[in-house]
C-alpha cells in the first residue's frame, strides 16, 4: 500500500486532463485586508474577522453587498451567520469549510477560485481570525490539559499519542525534525540560519511582531530549548489578529481597484496513511509526501517549474519545515534543503529564491498561513516591504504534516 | 531524571472505541497487541476500521513481543511545553517493532537526554492508576 | 448557459443500513458505505482523488482515507449545518470535477444519532460553533430542535389560520412510503391520519408523529464528470443545478429576528437559483425529496419552493393524494426523515438517485427530473437531478 509513496510515482495518467483545469488564468485575488498583529487584541475573533474583511473589501474597491461567498477554516470558531449579520451581507450563495489547520490556507483560495470559476458565487471571502496569543494557545497548558482529559478528536487517534504527553504541535513536528536532522546531517545551526534569515526580513516590516528585533546566531543558540531539538526561535509566533482575502474572476478583476494577483494554479494534496500532524507510521517520516504531491500537481497544472518561481512564501510554523519544503517542491535535491539555507544568502532578498519576505510565521505573525498569501499577493502588486524585482511568479504554500496545498500567482 | 508522573493532575482518557478496543483491553492485561487483517494479513498501527490493502473489515489482534528500536524521539525540556501531569524532562519516541509497525510511547527508566535513534528497546507496562495502564518502552541490551 | 449544468453526475451510491444502534463507529460505517458506493460504481479506492465530509462527525477525511488505502487526493473539504449541508456536499463535488480539480469525489455522511445522542452533546462543547447563540436560548430551556422549530411552526399556524390536524397527512403518506422500503425504520409499519390525531403531543404544537426518526447509518455517493459517468456501469443521475443559501438574519434553527419568521427565505433563494441555472420550470419537476425533520415543514416548503401559493401548502397536502406516490407531485418516496430515518437529507438524495435509476421501492413511472432540498430555518441547499 505504500508503493505509491515510497517510489513517489506521480502518475499523470490518473489526473484530470490539464485542459479541463478551470481556474488557471481565470481567477484572481483582488483584495486583501488584515488587522494589526498583537499580543492581546482586546477584541473577539468575530470582530477581528469583520475588521479584516472590511479592510479587504475596501482594498478591492468593492461594496460589502457584493460579497456572496465565504470560505472558513473548520478550526475557526465563528460561524457564517454571525459574520454576515455583523457585516450586512444579504445572502451567501457559497460557503464551506476547510479542515486541517494551516493546511487550509491556500486551499481556501483554491476552493473560492473554483466557486467563482464555476459561477456558483461572484466574490468569495477567505479569512482566518485568531486570538492565538490571548485565548487558548496551541501547545500551552490549557490545551494540553484539554487534550489529555478530553481528547480533541472524537475517534481513537488522539488516545494513541496524548497519554504519553505528546500534546503540542511543537512536539509533533519535533519528532519529524529529529529524524530529518539524523538522516541528512542537519544541525541546529542549519535551522538557526532559517530563523535568522526570516527574522532579517521582518526588520523592514512594521506589522511584524519581531520588527526592530534582529537576531544573531548567538541569540539563536542561547535561547531556551522548548522540546528538543527545537528552541524557542524554531517556533512561530503566537499572536492575535485576522486576515481576509477576496477572490473573483480575472474578468471582473479588470474593473477593480488593485492590480490583480492572477491565479496560475492552486492545488490541494494528501498522501496515504496520514494522521493529523503525527504521521509517524509511514515508511519514511523525514519526508513530507503531501508537499511533494502538491508540488507535482502544481507544476503539472501550471506548466512552470521551480526555477521559474521568483519569490516564495513557505509555511514556516517551525524552522525545519523550510528546508523540508525546499526539497519536496523541487527547489533543491533530497537532503540539500538545510545547506540551501546556510548563511541565508540563497534565500535572501537578492538570492536565487527569496523566501518568506514579510517575516512570515516565524517573525511576522502566525495567522495560520493567511498572512503568507497576502505577502505573495503584495509581491505581485509590487508593494512588499521587501519587494523582489520584476516578480512574474509568486508562490505560497500551506501548512504541512497535514493535508496541504500550494498556490502560484502571476502578474 | 527518570520518567515520573506528578500526582494530583488528571491524566489521560484515551477514547476507546470499537475500532481500538482490542488494543486497550490487551494493554490492561499487560500484553501489547497489534491489529492484523484476518483476510490479507496486513499488520496495522494505529488501528483502523478497515484494511487499507484489501478493504476487509474482519480485523483481529495479535500479541507482540514488544521489541524494537527507536525511530525518532523528542525531549520535553521546557516545562510549559509539556503535559503538566508528567515531570519534565521526559522523552516521547516512536518505536519500530520487529513486526514492522511503529508505535508511539514514552522511553522510561533512563535520562531522556541519552535516548538515540536506533536504540534497542522493549515494552514494559505501567499501571498509571486504577483505570489506566499504558505500554512504555525501556532500553534493552542488543 | 450555466457552466455547471449537466457537467457532473452521481455515479455511485452506498448505504450502510439504518438502525437504532449500529455498534460501529461513525468512521467504520462511513468506510463501509463508501466501499458499497465503489462497488456500485465499479471503481476501486485508488481511483478516488477527492472527498467531501461533514464537519461535525467523529472523523476527519484522512481518517477515512487512511482506513481505505486512498492515497493522493487533490480536492477535499468540509461542510456544516446538518441537513443544510447535504445537497451542498454534492454541489461542491460537482464543482470539483467540473473544474478539473479531481476525477472521482466521495461524498459521505455517517451518523450515530440514535445511539450516541448524549455523547454528541459533549462534542458540541468542544467544537462550540453556535455557542454564542445558544446562550440566548439554553437558559430558558429551549435546547432542542423541536422547541426551536416549534416557534416558527406555531407562527405559521397562526398566520394562515391552519388546523394542525392537516399535518398528519404528511406523516400518513411518508409512513406509507417507508412501509414499502426495507431500509426504513418503519418497514411494514404504516400509520394512518387517525393514528396521527391520537398520537400524544410532545412539544406543542408538535405531536409525536410529526417527528423524524433519528438513526445510526451512513450514506456515500461518488460524483464524476458526465463524460466519465457514461463509461461507468450504473445509470448516472446528472446534476442539472445545485445551490446553497445563507441569508441575513439566519441563525441555525433559531431565526426569530427576520421580518417574517415563517418565510423560508433561504429555500426561496435556493429554488430561484436552481430553476434559473437548470433552465427548467416547476412543471418539469416530477417529484420532490425535501426536508421533513417535522411534518409541517413539507407544506411550508411547497410554498417556498413555489409549488403552491403562500398559505396554500396545507390545502396541497390535505388528504395526502397529491403528494403520494401516485399523485401529481410525489414527495419523499423512500419515506424521508419521517418515514425512513433522519440521515440529514442524504437519504433524500439517495432516493432521488434510486428513482432516476428506477430502483425505488416506491417507483414512480417515467421520472425525469427531481428537485431535492435539505435544511430549513438555517443554511439551506438544493439540487435538481435528472435522468
Amino acid at each position: 500500500m505504500f508503493d505509491q509513496y515510497v517510489a513517489r510515482r506521480y502518475r499523470t495518467d490518473l489526473r484530470p486532463d490539464p485542459e479541463t483545469y478551470l481556474i488557471k488564468d481565470k481567477t484572481a485575488v483582488v483584495g486583501v485586508g488584515q488587522t494589526e498583529f498583537s499580543k492581546g487584541s482586546g477584541r473577539s475573533t468575530v470582530q477581528l474577522a469583520c475588521e479584516a474583511i472590511k479592510a479587504a473589501v475596501t482594498d478591492a474597491g468593492l461594496k460589502m453587498s457584493d460579497i456572496d461567498g465565504l470560505m472558513k477554516y473548520t478550526q475557526d470558531p465563528n460561524d457564517e451567520h454571525t459574520l454576515i449579520d455583523a457585516l450586512g451581507i444579504e445572502n451567501l450563495n457559497y460557503f464551506g469549510e476547510l479542515n486541517h489547520g494551516g493546511g487550509a490556507c491556500t486551499p481556501s483560495i483554491m476552493h473560492a477560485a473554483v466557486a467563482v470559476a464555476t459561477g456558483v458565487a461572484k466574490y468569495v471571502v477567505c479569512y482566518r481570525s485568531l486570538n492565538q496569543y490571548s485565548d487558548m494557545r496551541y501547545g500551552r497548558r490549557g490545551m494540553a490539559m484539554a487534550a489529555m482529559t478530553k481528547p480533541m478528536s472524537r475517534n481513537g487517534n488522539d488516545g494513541l499519542i496524548a497519554p504519553y504527553g505528546l500534546t503540542s504541535p511543537v512536539s509533533w513536528v519535533a519528532m519529524f525534525a529529529r529524524r530529518y536532522m539524523y538522516m541528512y546531517g542537519a544541525t541546529r545551526e542549519h535551522l538557526g540560519w532559517v530563523s535568522i534569515s526570516i527574522r532579517k526580513m521582518a526588520q523592514n516590516n512594521p506589522d511584524a511582531i519581531f520588527y526592530g528585533k534582529p537576531m544573531t546566531m548567538e541569540d539563536y543558540l542561547n535561547i531556551r530549548m522548548i522540546v528538543e531539538p527545537f528552541c524557542l526561535y524554531d517556533c512561530c509566533i503566537d499572536v492575535d489578529g485576522a486576515v481576509a482575502i477576496i477572490v473573483t474572476t480575472a474578468e471582473r478583476a479588470k474593473d477593480l481597484k488593485q492590480t490583480p494577483a492572477i491565479i496560475l494554479g492552486a492545488t490541494q494534496a494528501t498522501a496515504s496513511d496520514g494522521v493529523m500532524m503525527t504521521s509517524y507510521h509511514r515508511p519514511r517520516i523525514e519526508r513530507i509526501p503531501e508537499s511533494w504531491y502538491a508540488g507535482e500537481e502544481l507544476w503539472r497544472v501550471t506548466g512552470v517549474t521551480p526555477k521559474d518561481i521568483d519569490v516564495c512564501q513557505l509555511y514556516d510554523a517551525f524552522s525545519v519545515l523550510v528546508p523540508a519544503q525546499l526539497e519536496e517542491y523541487g527547489f533543491c535535491g533530497e537532503g540539500e534543503g538545510a545547506d540551501f539555507c546556510w548563511e541565508g544568502k540563497r534565500i535572501g532578498i537578492d538570492g536565487e529564491l527569496p523566501l518568506n519576505t514579510s517575516g512570515s510565521l516565524l517573525s511576522e505573525a502566525y495567522i495560520h498561513g493567511m498572512n503568507l498569501i497576502v505577502e505573495a499577493v503584495r509581491q505581485i502588486r509590487g508593494t512588499s516591504v521587501n519587494q523582489v524585482k520584476d516578480v512574474e511568479l509568486s508562490m505560497s504554500t500551506a501548512g504541512l504534516g497535514v493535508p496541504t496545498g500550494a498556490i502560484i500567482f502571476r502578474r | 531524571m527518570t520518567f515520573k508522573y506528578i500526582p494530583g493532575i488528571p491524566l489521560v482518557h484515551p477514547v476507546v472505541d470499537r475500532c481500538n478496543r482490542g488494543f486497550w483491553e490487551s494493554i490492561n492485561n499487560h500484553v501489547l497487541s497489534i491489529q492484523r487483517c484476518q483476510t490479507c494479513g496486513l499488520r496495522l498501527h494505529p488501528p483502523r476500521p478497515m484494511c487499507p490493502r484489501c478493504l476487509a473489515t474482519n480485523m483481529g489482534w495479535e500479541p507482540s513481543p514488544g521489541r524494537g528500536v527507536v525511530h525518532t524521539w523528542v525531549n520535553f525540556v521546557y516545562d510549559r511545553a509539556g503535559y503538566p501531569g508528567i515531570k519534565c524532562p521526559y522523552a516521547v519516541a516512536t518505536v519500530e517493532l520487529d513486526e514492522g509497525v511503529r508505535i508511539l510511547s514514552n522511553i522510561v527508566e533512563m535520562d531522556p537526554a541519552d535516548v538515540y535513534i536506533g536504540m534497542p528497546v522493549e515494552a514494559v507496562f505501567t499501571d498509571v492508576n486504577k483505570e489506566l495502564t499504558l505500554v512504555h518502552f525501556k532500553k534493552r541490551d542488543k | 448557459m450555466d457552466f455547471l449544468k449537466d457537467k457532473a453526475a452521481i455515479v455511485g451510491m452506498g448505504i450502510y443500513k439504518f438502525s437504532k444502534d449500529s455498534d460501529l463507529t461513525e468512521t467504520d460505517m462511513a468506510c463501509r458505505s463508501i466501499r458499497s458506493a465503489l462497488d456500485d460504481a465499479g471503481l476501486t479506492p485508488d481511483g478516488i482523488d477527492g472527498i467531501i465530509v461533514y464537519a461535525e462527525e467523529d472523523y476527519d477525511d484522512i481518517d477515512i482515507t487512511r482506513a481505505m488505502g486512498i492515497g493522493n487526493m487533490t480536492y477535499y473539504g468540509d461542510v456544516r449545518w446538518d441537513g443544510g449541508a447535504s445537497c451542498s456536499m454534492v454541489l461542491r463535488a460537482a464543482m470539483a470535477v467540473a473544474s478539473g480539480s479531481a476525477n472521482y469525489i466521495v461524498v459521505v455522511k455517517s451518523v450515530n444519532d440514535a445511539s450516541l445522542k448524549r455523547v454528541k452533546k459533549d462534542w458540541g462543547e468542544l467544537r462550540s460553533w453556535p455557542a454564542a447563540q445558544e446562550t440566548f436560548y439554553n437558559p430558558y430551556g429551549l435546547t432542542s430542535d423541536d422547541g426551536r422549530i416549534g416557534m416558527n411552526v406555531r407562527r405559521y399556524i397562526h398566520e394562515h389560520n391552519i388546523n394542525s390536524d392537516s399535518f398528519g397527512w404528511v406523516t400518513q403518506v411518508l409512513r406509507e412510503n417507508g412501509a414499502k422500503n426495507p431500509n426504513s425504520m418503519f418497514y411494514e409499519k404504516p400509520v394512518s391520519h387517525k393514528d396521527y390525531l391520537e398520537s400524544k403531543i410532545k412539544v406543542e404544537p408538535f405531536r409525536e408523529l410529526d417527528y423524524s426518526c433519528p438513526v445510526d447509518g451512513s450514506i456515500a455517493f461518488i460524483v464524476a464528470t458526465a463524460e466519465k459517468a457514461k463509461r461507468l456501469k450504473r445509470r448516472p443521475a446528472y446534476i442539472m443545478a445545485g445551490a446553497q443559501s445563507m441569508v441575513k438574519g439566519t441563525q441555525f434553527k433559531t431565526s426569530y429576528y427576520k421580518s417574517s419568521i415563517t418565510d423560508l427565505h433561504a429555500t426561496e433563494i435556493v429554488a430561484k437559483t436552481l430553476f434559473e441555472k437548470s433552465g427548467v420550470t416547476h412543471k418539469d419537476i416530477d417529484m420532490l425529496q425535501i426536508e421533513d425533520e417535522f411534518a409541517p415543514l413539507v407544506p411550508m416548503q411547497l410554498e417556498s419552493l413555489g409549488f403552491c401559493e403562500r398559505g396554500k401548502g396545507v390545502d396541497f397536502i390535505e388528504g395526502g393524494d397529491r403528494i403520494s406516490v401516485s399523485g401529481e407531485l410525489p414527495v419523499n418516496t423512500s419515506g424521508g426523515s419521517i418515514g425512513e430515518g433522519n440521515l440529514h437529507g442524504m437519504n433524500h438524495i439517495a432516493e432521488a438517485v434510486n428513482q432516476l435509476r428506477e430502483t425505488s421501492t416506491s417507483q414512480v413511472k417515467d421520472v425525469e427530473k427531481i428537485l431535492v432540498a435539505t435544511g430549513v430555518f438555517g443554511p439551506t441547499s438544493g439540487l435538481i437531478l435528472r435522468r
